[in-house]
């Protein structure tokens, strides 16, 4: 096919940005996005991510910077000229053809001799062989979403976009198919790129996950580093739940900051603060902090205050808890123990926590 | 979403429904259809009844414009035979300005849906602006374009690009007045359908190796097939039966078939049996080609 790029390697945005008239959406993006990884873009709506993916598939075209496979630079090329392949959020089936002829439509296009065995293979691996002579009118959302991956995944592109790929679909269908990609991902072993809002999502099935906000990536890495450690505001918030409060970092004392926030001592380690003097914004993951009615022993770390609600979970029992800065903080207690702690609304409680599990960001981002 | 929208038609055909919601609404929905039952049993059936009974009347020797009741099927023998030419003109002209209206049609759709933008509004007035005049008017402005003193011929003329020298009673100049009539037709179907196509869908055309040609032809032409369909049917059938345009702007032999049924009706004594016979036969024949046409185009399949 005349212009197509063959093209192997590595995804790399070089200082890509992206604007509409005055919006910017993508500002100033650097991204490797190594071969056959599982790699998500994870943001609120509006963030860029889409036009992101957009960019990768060719749809979009960058305002200034680069987008390279390997040593492909696929700047400026059209989408059919890429070997990127997209699931789109709608699917876009066309409606017009079976699941058979949607599938074997990218293999058609590009004069491949085996395209209706290659379609029969892909639909084999989504278990949609025997809807083949169906129009996607008569599919469920499902299944839909089924068909529109092997359609994309038939033509073994070196990158895969999927863009909020299983927003359509309900919470049970929405786990099955969380496997089903991963596995399938695990099968094939491209690279796939996968643009979602949803935090679970984007931790469940990605190896990398990218926080986007307004246009920039906020932070980078491995789900369960990014929960644990994260390194912005943004991030502390948007990737789970997080108990914060601000403060200011009055001491130094060994491998360990400490903060006064709203009038109570709190240690973070260095190590976990973006910032060693100033102004801090200290946070701690509601599973780690402990709930009890007396004062823990070991003085430091902890603070009083007053249950507002319980909610039983079964695996587990989460609270709010009022406390005196005015914060509602959450915390998640595993139903260890047969006889439940039994707090009402209105109890007085400690919360604490290990200092090793709190972590600092600079509080003005 | 396929699923949902059939969950939510399903309470419709719902079997546990209470029996009087059930009367009640059936009540209704007659209550609904009766004025439109009324005005095409009046206006519509009646007088088709009564024009089949006409098609088989035969007249009384010596008395033009007395008929009496009879099963004369020497009328539509007559239309067959007599006006065979009329009849291939009318489904000719029809066809050519069905036709050049498509070919001028989809790519103004197509502009509109896609790429007007702001205009799109705009091109929209333009497209339905020519309703505000009557269609007697403007078939004459057509003559005065077409006339041999007009810009157009004689510009033609200059260039010696017309032989002939003349467009205005010729055929030529039916074909382009029956065009211009209908064009509207065309358009607004057509339009409607690309609009309403997901621009994520021609993209994944895009996406999946087809360039730009590839994905009109094998994505968004046939996505807007049923606007064709349609637009192409209400061009040809009202331009096959009319009688306007071969008047106004027509030669004077070689007339279509409408004008002939306007002629027997009005003009030729005695005329309205072949008449009545005339435009049956026409209305069987443009049927079972639509028949035909959607037997072989057809596709309710489509979303």
């Amino acid at each position: 096919m005349a212009g197509f790029r063959e093209a192997r390697g590595d995804l790399l945005l070089e200082s890509v940005t992206k604007s509409f008239g005055d919006f910017t959406a993508v500002d100033d993006i650097d991204l490797t996005v190594p071969r056959g990884s599982f790699f998500a873009l994870l943001g609120p709506s509006g963030c860029g991510k889409t036009t992101t993916l957009r960019m990768v598939a060719g749809l979009e075209q960058p305002t200034t910077g680069r987008v390279k496979i390997g040593e492909t630079d696929l700047t400026g090329s059209r989408p059919y000229e890429r070997p990127v392949n997209t699931v789109f959020q709608s699917y876009a089936l066309f409606p017009h053809l079976t699941i058979r002829d949607n599938v074997a439509f990218g293999p058609k296009r590009r004069k491949d001799k085996d395209a209706a065995s290659r379609a029969a293979d892909a639909l084999e691996l989504v278990q949609m062989t025997q809807f083949a002579g169906r129009k996607p009118a008569q599919l469920s959302g499902g299944q839909q979403q089924r068909v529109a991956l092997a359609r994309a995944l038939v033509n073994h592109p070196e990158v895969l976009l999927l863009d909020e790929p299983l927003g359509a679909l309900d919470l049970k269908l929405r786990r099955e198919m969380q496997v089903e990609l991963k596995r399938i991902q695990t099968e094939v072993g491209l690279t796939f790129i996968h643009v979602t809002h949803d935090q679970e999502e984007a931790m469940t099935m990605a190896d990398t996950v990218a926080v986007m906000n307004k246009g920039r990536i906020e932070q980078m890495g491995a789900p369960a580093a990014l929960y644990d450690l994260p390194r912005t505001r943004f991030v502390a918030n948007f990737l789970g739940q997080a108990n914060t409060g601000e403060g200011t970092i009055e001491a130094v004392d060994g491998d360990h900051l400490v903060a006064d926030v709203f009038g109570t001592k709190v240690q973070i380690l260095k190590s976990r603060s973006q910032v060693h003097e100033g102004r801090v914004l200290f946070g701690v993951r509601p599973e780690k902090v402990t709930v009890s009615r007396k004062q823990p022993d070991d003085v430091g770390n902890d603070v009083k205050g007053v249950v507002r609600d319980v909610s039983f979970l079964g695996v587990a029992t989460s609270y709010l808890v009022d406390m005196p800065s005015g914060a509602t903080w959450s915390c998640y207690e595993q139903n260890l123990d047969v006889e439940p702690v039994d707090l009402r609304p209105g109890d007085e409680v400690w919360l604490t926590w290990n200092p090793g599990h709190a972590f600092g960001v600079p509080a003005d981002a | 979403m396929s699923a949902l929208a059939q969950v939510a038609g399903d309470p419709a055909v719902d079997p546990v429904a209470p029996a009087p919601e059930t009367q009640k609404r059936s009540w209704t929905a007659y209550l609904l259809l009766l004025p439109g039952v009324l005005w095409l049993g009046v206006f519509f059936i009646l007088p088709l009844v009564q024009l089949a009974s006409v098609s088989l009347q035969s007249r009384y020797p010596g008395f033009p414009g007395y008929y009496y009741r009879d099963l004369n099927f020497q009328n539509y023998v007559s239309a067959l035979t007599d006006y065979a030419p009329h009849f291939a003109r009318s489904f000719l002209y029809a066809g050519l300005a069905t036709l050049l209206a498509f070919v001028v049609a989809y790519p103004l759709a197509y502009a509109m849906a896609f790429k007007a933008g702001r205009w799109r509004n705009l091109m929209m007035i333009c497209v339905v602006a020519p309703f505000f005049t009557s269609f007697i008017l403007r078939t004459f402005a057509w003559s005065q374009i077409l006339a041999d003193e007009g810009w157009v011929v004689r510009s033609l003329d200059v260039l010696h690009l017309l032989p002939g020298g003349q467009i205005i009673n010729t055929p030529v100049a039916v074909v382009a007045g029956l065009t211009y009539n209908f064009l509207p037709f065309m358009v607004l179907p057509i339009y409607a359908s690309l609009e309403r196509a997901d621009p994520r869908v021609i993209e994944a055309g895009g996406d999946l190796y087809a360039n730009g040609f590839t994905t009109f032809r094998t994505v968004t032409l046939p996505m807007s097939m049923p606007g064709v369909l349609a637009g192409t049917l209400l061009t040809f059938i009202p331009a096959a039966g009319d009688f306007v345009n071969m008047e106004l702007l027509g030669p004077q032999r070689g007339k279509m078939v409408g004008n002939v049924i306007n002629d027997q009706f009005l003009a030729i004594p005695g005329g309205y049996p072949v008449a009545a016979a005339l435009s049956f036969t026409l209305m069987a024949a443009i049927l079972a080609m639509v028949f035909l046409y959607v037997r072989r185009f057809g596709t309710e399949e489509l979303v």
